[in-house]
C-alpha cells in the first residue's frame, strides 16, 4: 500500500469516525462504592495482596510432613530458601 | 501537593485497609474523568465507557498490591482502562448497532456519502480488535505514536505496523465491497 493510499484511508477513516465528545454525566462514585459493597471479600483484601490458598495450606502441610519424617532433610530445606 | 499526591499513592499502595480505601476513592475522584475520557476514545460510546471506568477502577483497586508509586498513577490507569476496553472490544459483536446517521466532522468531505460512511465503519468494526484500538488512537483521534505504544504496552515501531495493517485490511474490505478509497 502506497502513502498516498495510507493518506486516502486515513482521511476516510476520520471522515467517518470523528473524536467524540467528552460528555461524563456525573460522578460515578456512588457506582464505584456500590460494586465495591457488592464485594464485600475485595474490600477486606489486605493491602499486601497477599493471600492464604488451599494450596499454600497444602504446601505447608507436606514440608511439616517430610520434616516430621526426616529430620535430617532440614538442612536441605534450608539451603534451598 | 506533591507530597500529598505522594501520601495518597503510597496509602492506596499499602496503607492499612481503612486508609487504602480512602486513598482508593480520592484516586477515584481525582482520575475517573481522565479514565473515562480515555476509554469513550476507544469504545466511543458513553454509556459503555461509563461501565469500564467502574470496571477499570475495580480491577485497579483488586491489583493495588502490584502498583509502584515510584511510577506514578495515571499511566498504570491508562493501560489497566485499555486492557479494559479491549476486552470489551474482543467480547462485542462483529456488527453493532450503527447509527442511522453517523456524524460527519465539521469540515466534512462532500464526496463520501453517508453510505460510504456507514460502511466503512462497518469494515472498521470488522478489523481486530488489536488493530481497531491502534486505529482509533493513532488516526482518528491523531495521538502520537509514542502515547499509543505507552497505552498499548508495545514499542513505537510495533504501533506502526499495527496501524499500518489496519489501514491495508480496511482498503482491502472496502475494495471488495466496491468503495475505492
Amino acid at each position: 500500500m502506497t502513502e498516498n493510499e495510507q493518506d486516502r484511508v486515513k482521511n476516510l477513516l476520520q471522515q467517518t469516525l470523528p473524536p467524540v465528545e467528552d460528555q461524563l454525566s456525573g460522578d460515578l462514585w456512588p457506582r464505584m462504592f456500590r460494586r465495591l459493597e457488592e464485594h464485600p471479600a475485595a474490600l477486606a483484601t489486605p493491602a499486601s495482596g497477599w493471600c492464604w490458598t488451599w494450596l499454600d495450606g497444602a504446601l505447608a502441610f507436606g514440608i511439616l510432613g517430610l520434616i516430621a519424617v526426616f529430620p535430617s532433610a532440614i538442612p536441605l530445606l534450608l539451603y534451598n530458601l | 501537593m506533591e507530597g500529598g499526591s505522594t501520601n495518597v499513592l503510597s496509602n492506596f499502595h499499602h496503607g492499612s485497609s481503612t486508609t487504602s480505601e480512602a486513598a482508593f476513592e480520592t484516586l477515584f475522584r481525582l482520575h475517573q474523568r481522565a479514565v473515562y475520557r480515555w476509554i469513550l476514545r476507544i469504545v466511543r460510546n458513553h454509556a459503555m465507557a461509563e461501565d469500564l471506568t467502574i470496571e477499570t477502577f475495580w480491577r485497579i483497586h483488586q491489583s493495588r498490591a502490584r502498583f509502584d508509586p515510584a511510577r506514578g498513577f495515571e499511566g498504570w490507569a491508562r493501560r489497566i482502562a485499555t486492557n479494559a476496553a479491549l476486552d470489551f472490544l474482543r467480547t462485542e459483536r462483529p456488527v453493532a448497532e450503527l447509527p442511522e446517521e453517523l456524524p460527519a466532522r465539521a469540515e466534512a468531505d462532500t464526496a463520501i456519502t453517508a453510505e460510504i460512511r456507514s460502511r466503512t465503519a462497518e469494515a472498521f468494526r470488522r478489523l481486530p480488535p488489536k488493530l481497531r484500538i491502534a486505529a482509533t488512537l493513532a488516526v482518528i483521534e491523531e495521538l502520537p505514536h509514542k502515547e499509543v505504544a505507552e497505552a498499548l504496552g508495545i514499542s513505537v515501531a510495533a504501533v506502526k505496523v499495527r496501524v499500518f495493517r489496519a489501514l491495508r485490511l480496511l482498503r482491502n474490505d472496502l475494495s471488495e465491497q466496491g468503495i475505492k478509497p
